[in-house]
This record gives C-alpha cells, sequence and structure tokens, in this order.
C-alpha cells in the first residue's frame, strides 16, 4: 500500500513542534503499524534525516511503552489492542494518516512522538502497593480467594499503565489508570488493610499532579487497549467516600 | 590459569543452603546506611533485588532503560511459573523439580544451584500473592496449576496470560514503596554503558542519559547486573526491542568470565516470520500446548498443496495427519522440552512437510480440546492469546489452526557466578536471565521467572549481604578518581567513533545480517564447518561496520540510532564467542545441538566423559583469542542419564 504519513515533529520539550508529511511506499498490509515506522525511519536515516522518536519495546502490546495518537485516536483505530498491536490492514491504501504524540498536561513531550509519563510512576508510588517485605509472609493458599473476586482483581491488574485514557479524556484525567489500581487492591484481603490510606493517597497525588477531573465521558475506557472497565472508576469512588467518612 | 571456585557450600545437597545462611555475614543495621548497592535492570531478577536490599537498609540505586521501571522485558512473560507446592496432589516435591530441571537442563547445570532454586520455589509463590499478584484461582478459593514441557505434575502458577506482567508489577509495587521511602532512588531511560573496577573490584558504572545524552558516573560497594538476556543478537526473536547484551559484554571486557555462551533457547511456539521487514517474533505460550496438538499433513502432496494456498488444513482427515511429537515422544507427547519440539519441527519441515506459504510451519490444534471441553473453556484458558494470533495473522485460531515456528527466545549462558552468584570480579553480582545461570543447556518453561524472582527475593540479599559485610569501612565511593575518569573516556571514545563513520548503511541492516549469520550457522542445529565461517563471517561484517555504518543526528540529546549503534557494536563481539563455544563442544546437549553428533534416530548426543563442564571464556583483549576454563560439573544426587521423553 501507499500512504501519506503527517507526523508530529518537535525536537526537544521546550521548542515548538509541526506536522510534517512524509509519503512512504509498498507497505505490506501484514506489516504492523510499527513495522511501518520503521521502513520510514530507515528510509529518512539513509536519506541522512534523523528518523522519528516514538516509544516501543515488547511489540506485543504488554509493556505499555508504546503509544500514539492515530487519526484521533489512542493507539489507533483497532480497539482493545495497543499500537504496536495494530497491523497496516486497518488502513486502506492511498490514505492519510495522522501520527501525534499522547496531549496532556501531565505527560511532557520529551521528542517527536514521545512523552514524559513518569507521573504514572509517581502516582503508584504514592500507595499501589500492599506494605509487607520480603519474607515471613503466610502460604499461598492459608487465605481462600473467592475466583470471581480473584478474576476482577485481575481483570483490573491488566492495565499497562500506557496512559492511553489520560490522552484520550479532554480533561486529561487519570482516573481509570489509578481506579484500576485502587479496585485490584480493594478486591483482594491482602490489599484490604491498607485500602483507606492508599486511595486518598493517590488520589492526592493524582491532583497534585495536575491531572484534570473525571466527568464520565468514558472516552477513557472506549480507548483502553486493555478494556479496563469504569466499573473501576465507580469502585474507587466507593472507597473513596468510604474513606472520608472512616 | 585461575582456578575458577564455584564456592558452592559442603554438607549433604538439602542443607546446603540452610548451612551457608547459618554462617554467612551479616551487616549491622547502623552500618547498612552506610552502603551503597546499584542495580542495573528492574526486571523480575533487578526489581526484586532492588526492593529486598532497600528493605534491609542499604542505600540502592537502580538503573533502567525504559521510561518505568514497570516495563522491564519481564513483564511479557506469558505462561507461568513453576513451584514445588504440591498442591495438585500429584507426586511434585523439592527433589522432583530439582530432578526436572536438572534432567530438562540435559546435565550442564550445577547442582547445588538447582536444588537451592527448587528449595525457594515455595517461597516465591508465598511472597507474590501476599503482595497482591492475582494468580488463576479454583472456585474453592485456592491457587489453580497447570502443566509445561519437561514435568509430569502440574506445578506453574498462573495469571491468565500474563503472568510474566502481574509478578513484576508485584515486584515495581514493592520497589515503588521503597522509592517513596526515600531508601532507593530511581534512574530511568538510563543505559549502563560501563563498569568501573578500582583495585579490581567493581565500584561503580558510567550510564548514558538516553534523554541528555550525557554520560554520568555511579559509585558503590557493590554492583548488581539483572539486564537479562541478549537473544537479540539473532536480531529476530521473542525479546523486546531494547534487550540487549551489552552489560554483560561490558562486564566480560572488564574481567567477568562469559559462561556458556553458545547455549541459546529456540522457542518451539511462535509466530512464523512472515516478512523482511519484520522486527520482532511474537510467542504463543508454551501453556498452550497443554491443549493444542501439533501435526502436519502424512503426506506431502497436501503440505505442497497447503503451501500454495490450494488447500485448507480443516481438510485434512485425521488419517492424513502426522502428530509427530505424539508418534515419536509416546510418554511426554505434545509436552517434550523446548528443544526437542523445537527440532522436531524443523526436521518436518525440512523434510518438506511444512505449511504455510513459506513451509516452515506447523500447526498446533486446538479442535480436540474445544471439542472436548467447549470453546468457551479454552477462551478462558487462552483467549488474549488467541487474541493476539489473530491480530497479527488475520486467522481465527478457533476455527483453523494456529500456525507456529521455533524462534530465539532466551539465553542459558551469562556472565560465570559462583554460588554466591558473584562473578569473577569481586563485587559484581549478577541475576536473572544475565548470569548463566541453572538451566544448564535448555531451560524448562516457566523456570525463568522462577529464577529471576529466586536470585532477587531470596538469594542476592543475603549473598550480596555476605559481601558487603567486608566493605563496612570503606567510605562512600567518589567519582573523580582516575579510574572513572579513564571508563567514561573509554565509552565517549566509542560514541565519537560511531560518529566518525559517516557510512551509508543504517544499524540495523548490520544487525539484519548479523541475525541472518548467527540463524544459519548459530541457531538450531550447527556443524563445524558453519560455526568456522560464522567466526569469519561476523569478523567481516564488524570490519565492514565500523567503515561503513551512518548514525546520524547528534551526541547529545535523544538519539535512538545511537543507542541501537551501540548495543549492536557489542553483539557483533558477542555473537563471534557465541560460535567459538559451540565450535568448543563437540557434542550435542540440550538446545546446543551439533549436526555431527546424533543419534541413528536423530537425538542429540551427549558427551559426558568430555564435555560434563560450564565453559567460562575469560577476555584477552580485542586482538587476541579468548581463554577457555572449565568448571567440571560433578552430580552426586542425581543419576545422570540419557534424557528420554519416550518413556515415562
Ligand atoms: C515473550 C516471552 C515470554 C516468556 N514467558 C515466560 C514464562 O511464561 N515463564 C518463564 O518462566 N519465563 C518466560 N520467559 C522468560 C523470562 O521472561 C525472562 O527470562 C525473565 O523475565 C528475565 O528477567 P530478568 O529480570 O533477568 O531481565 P529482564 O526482565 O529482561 O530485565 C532486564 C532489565 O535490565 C535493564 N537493562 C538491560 N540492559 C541495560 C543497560 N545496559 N543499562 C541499564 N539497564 C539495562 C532493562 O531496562 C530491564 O529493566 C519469557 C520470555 C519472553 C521473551
Ligand atoms: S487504564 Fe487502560 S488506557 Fe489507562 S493506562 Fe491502563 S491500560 Fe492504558
Ligand atoms: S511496545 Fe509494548 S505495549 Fe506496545
Amino acid at each position: 500500500m501507499d500512504l501519506k504519513l503527517k507526523i508530529w515533529r518537535q525536537t526537544g520539550p521546550d521548542v515548538e513542534g509541526k506536522f510534517v508529511h512524509y509519503p512512504v511506499h509498498n507497505i505490506s498490509k501484514d506489516a504492523s503499524f510499527l513495522e511501518m515506522m520503521d521502513i520510514l525511519n530507515e528510509e529518512l536515516v539513509a536519506n541522512g534525516e534523523e528518523p522519528v522518536a516514538f516509544d516501543h519495546d515488547c511489540r506485543e502490546g504488554i509493556c505499555g511503552m508504546c503509544s500514539l495518537f492515530i487519526n484521533g485516536h489512542a493507539h489507533g483505530p483497532d480497539d482493545s489492542i495497543t499500537t504496536c498491536q495494530l497491523h497496516m490492514r486497518k488502513f486502506k491504501d492511498g490514505e492519510t494518516i495522522v501520527i501525534e504524540p499522547w496531549r496532556a498536561r501531565p505527560f511532557p513531550i520529551i521528542k517527536d512522538l514521545m512523552v514524559d509519563r513518569s507521573a504514572f510512576d509517581l502516582i503508584i508510588q504514592a500507595g499501589g502497593y500492599v506494605s509487607i517485605n520480603t519474607g515471613g509472609v503466610p502460604d499461598a493458599n492459608a487465605i481462600p480467594i473467592k475466583k470471581e473476586n480473584a478474576d476482577l482483581a485481575m481483570d483490573a491488574a491488566a492495565c499497562i499503565g500506557c496512559g492511553a485514557c489520560v490522552a484520550a479524556c479532554k480533561n486529561a484525567s487519570a482516573m481509570l489508570f489509578v481506579s484500576a489500581k485502587v479496585s485490584q487492591f480493594a478486591l483482594l484481603p491482602q490489599g484490604k488493610i491498607e485500602a483507606k490510606q492508599r486511595v486518598e493517597n493517590m488520589v492526592a497525588k493524582m491532583d497534585d499532579l495536575g491531572f484534570g477531573n473525571c466527568t464520565n465521558t468514558y472516552a477513557c475506557e472506549a480507548e483502553c487497549p486493555k478494556d479496563i472497565s469504569v466499573a473501576n472508576i465507580a469502585r474507587m469512588n466507593r472507597e473513596f467516600l468510604a474513606a472520608k467518612v472512616s | 590459569m585461575t582456578k575458577l571456585d564455584s564456592k558452592v557450600p559442603s554438607g549433604p545437597i538439602a542443607e546446603k543452603w540452610t548451612n551457608y545462611k547459618a554462617h554467612q555475614n551479616l551487616v549491622n543495621p547502623a552500618n547498612k546506611r552506610k552502603i551503597d548497592v546499584i542495580i542495573v535492570g528492574t526486571g523480575l531478577a533487578g526489581g526484586a533485588a532492588a526492593a529486598s536490599l532497600s528493605e534491609l537498609g542499604f542505600n540502592v540505586k537502580v538503573f533502567c532503560i525504559q521510561d518505568s521501571p514497570r516495563r522491564a522485558h519481564s513483564i511479557a512473560a506469558q505462561g507461568g511459573i513453576n513451584a514445588a507446592k504440591n498442591y495438585p496432589n500429584d507426586g511434585d516435591s523439592i527433589y522432583r523439580l530439582f530432578y526436572d530441571t536438572v534432567k530438562g537442563g540435559d546435565y550442564r547445570a550445577r547442582e547445588a544451584n538447582v536444588y537451592r532454586l527448587a528449595e525457594v520455589s515455595n517461597n516465591i509463590i508465598d511472597q507474590c500473592v501476599a503482595q497482591g499478584v492475582p494468580f488463576a484461582r479454583e472456585y474453592g478459593g485456592l491457587l489453580d496449576n497447570r502443566s509445561f514441557g519437561g514435568a509430569l505434575v502440574s506445578r506453574t502458577f498462573y495469571a491468565r496470560g500474563q503472568t510474566g506482567q502481574q509478578l513484576l508489577l508485584g515486584a515495581y509495587s514493592a520497589l515503588s514503596k521503597e522509592i517513596n521511602k526515600g531508601a532507593v532512588k530511581m534512574y530511568t531511560r538510563r543505559e549502563m554503558m560501563d563498569i568501573v573496577k578500582i583495585d579490581g573490584k567493581a565500584r561503580g558504572i558510567i550510564v548514558r542519559d538516553l534523554v541528555t545524552g550525557k554520560l554520568e558516573r555511579h559509585g558503590a560497594h557493590a554492583v548488581l547486573l539483572a539486564t537479562g538476556g541478549y537473544g537479540n543478537v539473532f536480531f529476530l526473536s521473542t525479546n523486546a526491542m531494547t534487550s540487549n547484551g551489552s552489560a554483560a559484554w561490558k562486564a566480560y571486557k572488564r574481567g567477568a568470565y562469559f559462561a556458556d555462551p553458545s547455549f541459546v533457547q529456540i522457542h518451539p511456539t511462535c509466530i512464523p516470520v512472515h516478512g523482511d521487514y519484520q522486527s520482532k517474533l511474537t510467542l504463543m505460550s508454551e501453556s498452550l500446548r497443554n491443549d493444542g496438538r501439533i501435526w502436519v499433513p502424512k503426506k506431502k502432496v497436501d503440505a505442497q498443496k497447503i503451501q500454495k494456498g490450494e488447500l485448507s488444513p480443516v481438510k485434512i482427515p485425521e488419517e492424513d495427519r502426522d502428530y509427530y511429537l505424539e508418534r515419536r515422544y509416546p510418554a511426554f507427547g505434545n509436552l517434550v522440552p523446548r528443544d526437542v519440539a523445537s527440532r522436531a519441527a524443523k526436521e518436518r519441515c525440512d523434510e518438506g512437510y511444512g505449511v504455510g506459504n513459506t513451509g516452515l510451519a506447523v500447526y498446533l490444534d486446538f479442535k480436540d480440546a474445544i471439542n472436548r471441553l467447549g470453546k468457551n473453556v479454552i477462551e478462558a484458558r487462552y483467549g488474549n492469546l488467541f487474541q493476539m494470533y489473530e491480530k497479527i495473522v488475520d486467522e481465527n485460531p478457533y476455527e483453523t489452526p494456529m500456525m507456529i515456528y521455533p524462534a530465539i527466545h532466551y539465553t542459558m549462558g551469562g556472565t560465570w557466578v559462583d554460588y554466591e552468584l558473584q562473578s569473577t570480579i569481586p563485587g559484581l553480582f549478577v541475576g536473572g536471565e544475565a548470569n548463566f545461570s541453572d538451566h544448564g543447556a535448555n531451560r524448562l518453561g516457566a523456570s525463568a521467572l522462577m529464577q529471576g524472582l529466586s536470585d532477587g527475593y531470596f538469594v542476592l540479599p543475603y549473598t550480596m549481604q555476605n559481601y558487603l559485610a567486608d566493605q563496612i569501612n570503606v567510605p562512600h565511593l567518589a567519582t573523580d578518581s582516575a579510574e572513572f575518569e579513564q571508563t567514561e573516556k573509554d565509552v565517549q571514545d566509542i560514541i565519537d567513533r560511531l560518529f566518525v563513520v559517516k557510512g551509508n548503511k543504517t544499524v540495523d541492516s548490520f544487525h539484519k545480517r548479523l541475525g541472518l549469520i548467527m540463524w544459519d550457522y548459530v541457531g538450531m542445529a550447527r556443524n563445524k564447518e558453519g560455526l568456522e565461517k560464522a567466526i569469519v563471517e561476523i569478523k567481516e561484517l564488524r570490519k565492514e561496520f565500523w567503515g561503513n555504518v551512518n548514525v546520524p543526528g547528534e551526541k547529545t540529546g535523544m538519539n535512538v540510532e545511537l543507542e541501537k549503534a551501540l548495543r549492536l557494536v557489542d553483539f557483533l563481539e558477542l555473537g563471534e564467542l557465541m560460535a567459538r563455544d559451540a565450535l568448543d563442544r563437540n557434542e550435542s546437549c540440550g538446545g546446543h545441538f551439533r549436526e555431527e553428533y546424533k543419534t541413528e534416530e536423530g537425538e542429540a548426543m551427549r558427551d559426558d566423559e568430555n564435555y560434563m563442564y560450564v565453559s567460562a571464556w575469560e577476555y584477552k583483549g580485542d586482538d587476541q583469542e579468548p581463554v577457555l576454563h572449565k568448571e567440571p560439573l560433578v552430580y552426586e544426587n542425581i543419576e545422570v542419564k540419557q534424557r528420554n521423553y519416550k518413556t515415562a
């Protein structure tokens, strides 16, 4: 296929960026989107130009490193997958594809399509764990857990921390990401003990870092590559209220 | 010649680790605060070690390439983690896990290390559950298990098809807790470029800030490398794009011996290669072999029609299918170890029975399992894997059998370490996939996660402390010494040289060529002639690289091409050592298959008399041959046999 790419280029965090047009030719429909980007970059390098910087690592949809806002959608037009799992067969020959970085104040641009998502790490550091040390823990089967709850916890724990929810939200809210972690622990007996401090600390940190409010548009759920449900946000709000009244 | 001292404690095997811990040196709490530890890597091994050492009170500095410690390559592990819990009551025990691992590794692993691994495996599961890792559970609320290749018991714990992710997020949460306390200082988007040695001891590292391009110096009383495996030397592998061999290679060039470099694992169930633009290969978890049956057509004409797209596999009647693993290995069937399954697939394809348009694929069929258990059960077990397959191949595996082919997956080789996981450089420890470890010549499924967490949570916090107990009088390391100065200059020189070349070929074009040499001659089947050729060709490629590579952009700021070039510089040297090691080993064992050494039935033929050793290579200089040291392997607790998966 032949495609017209319109890509955001920005040399560093504090400089102006702009769209640059690049045509690419003879792309196989079986190539992945990032392989298409590799082909473009090989051409740019061969012509002595700087390749387009973008984040990626596992290319299997699990590390959460890849991002990209493609034709107005976080992780592109296909549902329930990350950019690295997107394949060119989802596009039409001759199509123009607009490729932008995540745009959200708490995720400043580093270069081109790469952004700094360390704010997510800071939120986890504020409470996304069970405060136990290595060793001295009970046998793994000492506390049975209802399969249903374990499954729901796993659904929430599947979040890959990619930030698409923030990028998709007009308020740049991180509620889906935070609620996924809060829910995972709220559903497990191991996490219950610190539930109150956890939700308070994580929400406070989220607000501190400049993420916006949730106004229930559910754009986050629609773009989340791991189908994290907004039911987690409701659960977190319940946890938060419970923490406030107790 | 230095004698390799594995420092295995004396006494009966089941008591060695307990005795070690009872007699090792400890550091008192007040002194721990005076001691700095550097950890490179935040995968299972590095993440777990960082959290645990920090909890003990040491000052810990941690480094990783990705933008967050949560993204280390361990995140991609799918299938599961082994432990000898024997919850299913099917006859498992510490001894049996130990036995299976040594046997699976084709008797090329150090007995005492493997025993310790089996011993602490149960603690790992307890620890992870306490952290809130949502392992799969049964309706009664207890943990569920599945089977993996090379075992007759169900001992694998899992979290859907995302076990690595959940275990890593567990370690990451523990690490985050320590960062929040201020006890760990985390450095992301940093790549270690070299190790600094002072008076023969590892005392620090030089890192490159990948965002600014600046070199930084960091000093410490001890350094731990947990930098993962070097499978990307083959260009195409199931490893993440930034997985590399540089840290281990730099350690080698500073004096740490490199062990068994040629031992790589080729995983039997990966999605076949589809085009020359391809950047990586995708693994389909081995757990699929629990329910999928592997076959190719019995008749060559059928295979040819399938290759041309004239015949669909679902049209081939049962009697015309060759379930070759079940035929050749009746006791283990589709659950033979990875090396055996990979070679059997290659054998059928080489004979012309392969499927897919390249003929380099075999079927993994779920038809029988779906008929027996129902589609929803299969979906619950493997749903995300089926979805991943469909996204990539554009075929529905519930209806058409999956196509798979072997691919490079894991490196058993790595930095040589003793029982304490210390390299031949004092103060330099190595954990996880980066060390040559516990898997001998072949790793069993679900054992890498076990080893990474065992090293990180339960071994290194003890053994590093034993070393550090000696260091309490050494002040915090200043980084303005001549040694830091010189090492930083060495790194800067390589970067400068890369920019001087200004050639006209891209970094990846060289990497792809290296990958092809490695796959053809140092891959699934090797022989003397091919290996000798590989050594010559890699040398030539290296020369061409240094004469014609094009690294665009600047030395400062983010420069992805430079990062790739720096990793390739090391792969171009490491590849040669791998070929040399494979050439030295005139036998077939585990993943190392030398075509000259096989039985009449085509099975690997070991030579225990001459090759029952760990090869440990010593660097002698760029223009000199490395020197081979041998650590003899002694088996006192297990009877050494020819591996047999035909009968139980
Ligand atoms: C697709 C796939 C599936 C797998 N499935 C399973 C499974 O089901 N069960 C199982 O047991 N095993 C599995 N494995 C193997 C297992 O995942 C790995 O062996 C294991 O996770 C390695 O962990 P690690 O901690 O040693 O290294 P990694 O997780 O690879 O981490 C390496 C770390 O080092 C850092 N690093 C590397 N070089 C540098 C440098 N120069 N400077 C700074 N930082 C550096 C990286 O940033 C990263 O943080 C699988 C592997 C793959 C590829
Ligand atoms: S909730 Fe979904 S979109 Fe948001 S970070 Fe997690 S996986 Fe990404
Ligand atoms: S590159 Fe890892 S999720 Fe896309």
